[in-house]
């Protein structure tokens, strides 16, 4: 064999597989039928989904008026909720795309689900900038089409429209992205589909992908660009989205450090989000053999690395509050501010969360447990929100003219949209986990004899000979 | 040039990557390769040119920089230079840290399209098109080499077997 490969590095597919043993599991899934606790699943996130459109629809019959949001603080869940969202769908392009430019070999079990997982949020995201418009049908004048207004354009000077840009732009690539890569999956359905309707559906979703060598060659070389164009756009798509609150002139807002660290915050909350899905899927869709402890393991590092630039962004914000010399910033942070104001609880919610739990991370025993990685998963995602929504409440509730302070408390319609989000997020992955590949099986045979334990077992056995 | 294709199937990718070098050796014409994921190092040793489709990516970049450069000034500075939040809008390069992103957005956004569109036209990938690998299995777990063949086939077949081919077939 001429594969090399360091003795120290564990398996990244267990239970001695072979290339038709991957292609099977994998196409297991989508082959059997849908199982009792999967419709259960899924009426719930349809229900919780259709609540969210009930809701919207409210929204936009009667006015934002039925939003808790008040004339200072004029953005709170709306675009917390967006922010959130676009953060969880950075973990799977930083997956795909990052990981494949650093050749890690284990992204190959995780990644098309962490780009399904980024496409369903992005989805989710993309409705806030709209629904949160007073009129949502006047929201196509956002972009910069010729018209009748004598040709009225748009100001590019707004992050708003820059974040229009950044999200189209980043929901179009990666889904080309993620879809291409799918192409050579989608044909290995096909070529096994017996029933005539599910061979049409799949020959007509892989394009007629034959894995011709030419077309290897050429999917490779669109794989790496499109990596190298994705690790910049998803770095430039959260700048962006910071820059919505960097830009401005709120103090507590106005940070130079915002653009870096909601890219942290946004890897920290995505690799969350998709640690959380994926210890469920291993063990629903019997993924074992291919996302493993040391998968999991992987991804918590990042999240604890992650966290750790995240936390020492919260300790230099603090700094800064301190170190600035203005009185706003100062007040904002250290006084009745967040850590002591009215909406203590929030601030409290994020560094426990965040800063203090995540922690745990560092030790193996912790790291490596399934339970105790879902639980911490689950506690970023919440933490994470809550750092969206500390940013944004708490410093709008108050700001320089002490005569607008004000509170904010949310209403149902509030509560309503973000369950109905969550419901579509799930609704969407649900259906995708029945009918598509969710391993790139392609892409794992091709590591299958430099990280299978059957392979790895026998090249240690030709050492020791 | 006879109108016969020979078909040689395998099982395993080092099986397939040494036959390839003895085809070679052997002054054999490859037709095509058919396997169900990459197999590092085929193409060159089928001697494959590169693919040129990044470079084709690195001017759609540049077409999409310009597009955003030129579009923005139009808007900005040409057509409406209007006083917004006191923002100078009396030449592009006095308001331009302004119009970075949305410059950076579309370089990629063209880029990355371009390019995957390119790809999909070069090989000849749409939703209505038909598979063409010849045997169903090439998708999962075999790996199929095409050659064109004169009359003469028994010297190829022997070569093919001895590299380790798992089925050989004969197409007119």
């Amino acid at each position: 064999m001429s594969h090399y490969e360091a003795s120290i590095r564990e398996p990244l597919i267990n239970g001695n597989k072979s290339y038709h043993d991957i292609t099977v599991d994998v196409a297991a899934p989508v082959e059997g039928k849908a199982n009792k606790k999967w419709w259960i699943a899924f009426t719930i996130a349809l229900l919780a989904f259709l609540y969210g459109i009930a809701c919207i629809a409210y929204t936009i019959g009667i006015g934002i008026g039925v939003w808790g949001l008040n004339n200072r603080v004029n953005w709170a869940w709306d675009i917390t909720n967006f922010v959130w969202w676009v953060g969880i769908g950075h973990a799977g392009t930083l997956i795909s795309a990052v990981l494949l430019l650093f050749r890690q070999k284990w992204r190959m079990g995780i990644n098309r689900s962490a780009e399904a997982m980024t496409i369903f949020a992005v989805f989710q995201a993309g409705l806030f900038p709209i629904i949160h418009m007073g009129r949502v049908w006047n929201a196509f004048y956002v972009l910069p089409l010729p018209n009748a207004l004598g040709s009225l354009w748009v100001n590019f000077n707004s992050p708003l429209l820059w974040d229009v840009f950044a999200i189209s732009t980043y929901l179009s690539v990666s889904l080309v992205f993620w879809y291409t890569g799918l192409l050579p999956d989608f044909a290995m359905l096909r070529d096994r589909a017996v029933r005539p309707f599910q061979k049409k559906i799949y020959g007509l979703l892989s394009f007629g992908w034959s894995g011709r060598l030419k077309d290897w060659q050429r999917f490779e070389e669109v794989s790496l660009v499109l990596a190298g164009l994705a690790t910049p756009l998803v770095l430039s798509v959260h700048t962006i989205v910071s820059m919505d609150f960097a830009t401005s002139v709120i103090p507590g807002w106005h940070s130079t450090i915002f653009p870096p660290y909601f890219v942290a915050g946004a890897i920290f909350s995505g690799f969350a989000m998709v640690q959380t899905l994926l210890l469920i899927m291993r063990k629903v869709s019997n993924l074992e053999a291919y996302i493993t402890r040391i998968h999991i393991e992987n991804m918590n590092k990042v999240i604890l690395l992650t966290g750790g630039i995240v936390s020492v962004a919260y300790i230099t914000e603090f700094f800064m509050g301190w170190y600035s010399g203005s009185s706003y910033e100062d007040y904002t942070y250290l006084s009745v501010g967040a850590a002591t104001g009215p909406y203590w609880w929030a601030f409290w919610a994020l560094i426990t969360c965040n800063f203090i739990i995540p922690q745990s991370l560092w030790f193996k025993k912790l790291r490596t447990n399934y339970v105790w990685s879902f639980f911490i998963s689950i506690v970023i995602n919440i933490g994470m929100w809550f750092e969206r929504f500390d940013i944004i409440v708490i410093d709008l509730s108050r700001g320089h003219l002490p005569s607008s302070w004000t509170m904010f408390s949310p209403t149902f319609v509030d509560v309503g949209i973000f369950i109905g989000t969550i419901g579509f997020f799930f609704v969407l992955f649900l259906l995708y986990a029945r009918t598509f590949p969710v391993i790139a099986q392609a892409e794992l045979k091709s590591i299958l004899k430099s990280s299978g334990d059957n392979y790895k077992k026998l090249r240690e056995n030709n050492h020791e000979q | 040039m006879s109108n016969k294709t020979l078909q040689a199937i395998f099982d395993d990718d080092d099986v397939l990557l040494s036959a390839v070098k003895d085809l070679r050796a052997a002054e054999y014409h490859i037709e095509e390769i058919f396997t169900p994921f990459p197999v590092h190092g085929l193409e060159k040793a089928v001697g494959l040119p590169n693919t040129r489709i990044a470079i084709m990516a690195f001017i759609y970049g540049v077409i999409g920089f310009s597009f955003a450069v030129w579009m923005m000034n139009y808007m900005m500075i040409a057509d409406w230079p209007q006083n917004i939040g006191g923002k100078p809008s009396f030449s592009f390069a006095e308001n331009m840290p302004a119009f970075v992103p949305i410059m950076f957005e579309l370089t990629v956004f063209f880029a990355a399209h371009l390019m995957v569109i390119t790809f999909y036209m070069r090989s000849k990938l749409w939703p209505f098109k038909k598979a063409e690998n010849p045997d169903p299995r090439t998708t999962d777990d075999h790996f199929m080499i095409e050659i064109a063949v004169a009359d003469d086939v028994n010297a190829l077949e022997d070569l093919l077997k001895k590299a380790g081919a798992k089925e050989i077939k004969i197409k007119a």
